[in-house]
């Protein structure tokens, strides 16, 4: 896996010249191609299955009981409806915050003390790894999260309004990025994520492995970036701002293919 | 009926609608989408969680619609008055030391150590194309190559020049002057680039002698 990986960079800088002739997208497309036969996610997916049914944590319990949505222990199908409203939280969750409830209340970890691991890091990294599991479980399904409960509109108006949000020093939003179609920042093409952006692009992607520093990026380290580039504070890990984001994206995502973990560079 | 039966109806009726109300109306959201705006997010290094308190043209320009046009005009002037003019009437530095700026995006993240403008960029490429020998460009802003040269500058401290120099320092240190809403960060204003950097930057799109005007 490692040497296909080296292979097509190797590739990439060879034919660099060349590719700067073409648009910036069919380059990256190109290169996304070249690296989808060997994507390291693959070994985050391997540890984040072992690690739902290993007897783990202070309780020496496994996830196997843990009900991402769908009811207790059902795995596949339940990234495409996420966020959504758990009633024992009685709170909107994402993946990566659903996953400390259970590994809290089934396996007796400190949830917050998890939710203050950096990311890549102990349990933190743990966690990113079942995300990447449970997201390759609904590979190739379509989003629909839903949007019955109260709370759950709510969520996605927060997250509407949080994604239009203008602050800090450069008087950024996500939405200044983000809000229309067919732009790009550098050579990096920019989904509009105010609509559905299409099959596996943007929500429909992460978590994802990221070439250009050798991570996987679970959507709560996306989300944490883009606050870092906007030039904003801290957002902390399963803040109500970020899973409302991730309602508002997931929705408008309706009907996308999920093609998670997926490969950038 | 007396006004004491009919005030209570009336309290009753309001609890039933209460009651039955099921979508909270948009002022309650964004009271909401304050809140939790505010307990998001926590300081970190250079970037604290004063950023988060928005000025006038911040919070009008946080929605999928447009300010009205009499709060934008407010917005525009605030911004226009708050531009403050390049000492001796210099408005040019160096082109070359303008080309490092543009193509530098560092600068005022959670990850920078200080906050001082000399360590930062001016970001330029990220959004524009300026020197077409820059093939990675973004286009969330207009292409600005050939800037100075498209709008007829041949002599950047001639009097013909003047107006679309002093728009330009204007567009660079307050881009909310001409449009409320802007995209482009204010680099003067919010002192992300001191006076010589901006001079640099001035120098890059309107130096005859700059890549940018071949």
């Amino acid at each position: 896996m490692k040497v296909s990986i080296f292979a097509a960079l190797a590739a990439l800088a060879l034919c660099g010249a060349a590719q700067a002739q073409k648009s910036a997208a069919d380059g990256i497309a190109e290169y996304r191609k070249m690296l989808e036969d060997g994507n390291p996610a693959e070994l985050f997916e391997a540890k984040g299955e072992a690690l739902w049914s290993q007897k783990r944590g202070p309780k020496n319990a496994s996830l196997e009981r843990c009900d991402l949505g769908l009811g207790p222990g059902v795995v596949k199908g339940a990234f495409v409806t996420l966020p959504r409203y758990f009633a024992d939280t009685q709170r909107v969750q994402d993946l990566e915050s659903r996953l400390v409830t259970c590994m809290a209340t089934l396996q007796g970890f400190d949830a917050a003390e998890i939710a203050k691991t950096p990311f890549g890091r102990g349990e933190m990294a743990n966690v990113t790894a079942l995300a990447t599991w449970i997201a390759a479980s609904s590979r190739g399904m379509r989003f629909n999260l839903p949007q019955g409960h109260e709370a759950e509109r709510q969520s996605y108006e927060v997250g509407k309004r949080a994604f239009f949000f203008r602050g800090g020093t450069h008087d950024f939003s996500c939405a200044s990025c983000h809000g229309e179609e067919g732009k790009r920042i550098r050579m990096q093409d920019l989904p509009n994520l105010t609509k559905n952006p299409g099959d596996g692009i943007g929500f429909a992607a992460w978590p994802a492995y990221r070439v250009s520093n050798g991570q996987m990026w679970s959507m709560q380290l996306r989300l944490n970036d883009c606050f870092r580039q906007q030039r904003f504070p801290y957002p902390g890990f399963g803040s109500e701002v970020t899973i409302a984001l991730a309602t508002y994206m997931g929705v408008n995502a309706k009907g996308a293919e999920s093609i998670a973990p997926a490969i950038k560079r | 009926m007396n006004t004491h039966r009919i005030l209570l109806a009336g309290a009753a009726v309001a609890a039933v609608l209460a009651g039955c109300a099921t979508a909270p109306a948009p002022a309650e959201l964004d009271a909401q989408a304050s809140k939790a705006i505010k307990s998001s997010f926590r300081d970190q290094g250079i970037a604290k969680v004063d950023r988060l308190a928005q000025d006038l043209g911040q919070a009008a320009c946080s929605s999928d619609k447009a300010p009205d046009e009499a709060l934008a005009d407010k917005i525009m002037a605030e911004a226009l008055y708050s531009v403050k003019w390049p000492a001796n009437g210099q408005y040019l530095g160096d082109w070359r030391a303008g080309e490092k700026l543009a193509q530098d995006g560092r600068g005022m993240t959670w990850t920078d150590s200080s906050a001082d403008p000399k360590s930062n960029g001016g970001n330029c490429y990220n959004c524009h194309q300026i020197d077409k020998k820059e093939i990675s460009y973004g286009t969330i802003g207009p292409s600005l190559w050939n800037y100075g040269k498209t709008r007829g500058v041949s002599d950047p401290a001639s009097p013909t020049a003047a107006p679309i120099v002093q728009y330009t320092w204007v567009k660079l240190w307050n881009s909310k002057a001409y449009s409320a809403c802007s995209n482009m960060p204010r680099f003067g204003h919010k002192n992300l680039l001191n006076e010589q950097q901006l001079r640099d930057i001035m120098a890059l799109l309107l130096d005859p002698k700059s890549p940018v005007n071949q």
